[in-house]
């Protein structure tokens, strides 16, 4: 068992999650997924909303088993290697508007930061103007820990607070496996929620039980070996630590040669799967993202395997980057491969000034 | 007599930011740096590490006591 920690621990360790999801995300895309999008942490919770009916947007309503089996992967993970601590109550309402907001910036982008990867080993050149602004919210965000920015304590909470998260989770693979309509049409007949597209990427997915299993496991490497691409960013800039830097470029590099056998590799701005060729907003989408997920402690991945662990606060983080899914596109927010949504660009300003009010304003002595 | 940060219940990288500031602050000598999370321990042992500071661990209770001196 010491030994299985320590190699997790280690940089072969982290290495070896980048290169499995680099590996299996490409592959999901080969097996069913939309393009580019074997794994996105943004769009398969947008999906997830869809789904549930807290958006109407046809095209993109799936209940995306990977976001499940990142949850159920990591608890399962936690719980073997004694590490599922139940904690919260550090500033939730704060985490869950980040994690809205957060969404908001994803989706003006079309994707979290590990599609950026996925979209950037795909040959799609939008994803390098994304992740700059990824690296730059990030840089925003550190500037504020660096002068004292803090959340907050969490403390130890009960074990069923810890298991909340996973138990939704189950419940929404008992809805994946069922599809209840919940719904009635004004003549009474039974309709959804629960969605799912007809059409569009919402309908594109790999088997379900392949879906499953891959996300499983990707929950449980990434929960042993702390796999995060914003923290990978930042502690290159924080403390000139590349550690966790190895495993994001393990995504990358993998992902790229998987793309190109799988003949999916196809260079160029324009004409992309699922993208928009605005830089602007591509940049600036993505700035909110990193600052957001800066201060907020984890990327979405990440927020979901420390969901797993019993961390509340990660998890209102991640039902905030739901709901914040449901409002983006009922509130014509999110982009489309035509460009910014028509409230897009607003949506994006109001959110890096919550942001820089939370940075600014959430200081002090730590008790 | 070392000093003492209590890390405890901050989210990443906070706990890093504290140990990272003591270090340069002091320079060399000891100080403890108390966490609560797996994460925390090993994120504060590679900077140790990279910034040559010697670290001692000890466990108890759901609390991580780590030891950093430097000569």
């Amino acid at each position: 068992m010491r030994k299985t920690v320590r190699f997790f621990g280690s940089r072969w360790g982290i290495i070896s999650a980048g290169l499995f999801v680099g590996i299996f995300a490409p592959l999901l895309q080969h097996w069913g997924n939309p393009k580019n999008m074997g794994i996105c942490v943004a769009c398969m919770e947008r999906d997830i909303a869809g789904a549930l009916g807290l958006h109407r947007a046809a095209l993109v309503q799936y209940i995306r088993p990977e976001i499940i089996g990142f949850v159920l992967g990591a608890l399962i993970a936690a719980a073997l290697f004694k590490e599922f601590k139940p904690r919260g109550g550090s500033s939730p309402i704060i985490r869950f508007f980040l994690g809205f907001f957060a969404m908001i910036g994803a989706l003006v982008f079309l994707g979290c930061p590990w599609r950026a990867l996925l979209r950037l080993s795909g040959g799609d050149w939008n994803a390098i103007v994304g992740l700059a602004g990824l690296a730059f919210g990030i840089w925003i965000g550190i500037l504020f820990l660096k002068s004292g920015y803090t959340l907050g304590r969490s403390t130890k909470a009960s074990g069923f607070s810890g298991l909340v998260f996973p138990i939704v989770m189950v419940v929404l693979l008992l809805l994946l496996l069922f599809a209840p309509q919940f719904g009635r049409t004004p003549e009474g007949m039974p309709t959804g929620p629960v969605f799912f597209s007809q059409k569009g990427p919402g309908s594109q997915h790999a088997p379900l039980v392949v879906s499953l299993i891959i996300a499983l496991c990707v929950g449980f490497l990434a929960q042993r070996t702390r796999l995060c691409t914003m923290g990978a960013i930042r502690d290159v800039i924080l403390i000139r630590n590349t550690h966790l830097l190895s495993g994001i470029l393990g995504i990358v590099i993998a992902a790229f040669i998987m793309n190109l056998i799988l003949g999916q590799f196809k260079p160029g701005f324009s004409d992309q799967p699922i993208a928009h060729v605005n830089h602007l907003w591509n940049f600036l989408g993505m700035v909110l993202s990193g600052l957001a997920f800066a201060l907020a402690g984890g990327c979405p991945g990440r927020q979901l395997f420390l969901s797993g662990e019993g961390d509340g606060d990660a998890a209102i983080f991640a039902t905030g980057m739901i709901v914040g899914a449901g409002f983006a596109h009922n509130f014509s927010m999110a982009s489309s491969p035509a460009g910014p949504g028509a409230y897009g660009p607003a949506s994006v300003i109001i959110g890096l000034i919550f942001c820089l009010a939370v940075g600014y304003t959430m200081k002090g002595k730590i008790a | 007599m070392s000093e003492k940060i209590d890390a405890r219940g901050l989210s990443c990288p906070q706990p890093v930011i504290m140990t990272n500031k003591k270090m340069k602050e002091i320079g060399r000598g000891a100080f403890e740096v108390l966490v609560d999370t797996e994460t925390a321990k090993e994120n504060i042992t590679r900077l140790a590490q990279q910034s040559g500071w010697n670290i001692e661990i000890t466990e108890e209770g759901g609390d991580i006591r780590l030891f950093l001196k430097k000569a």
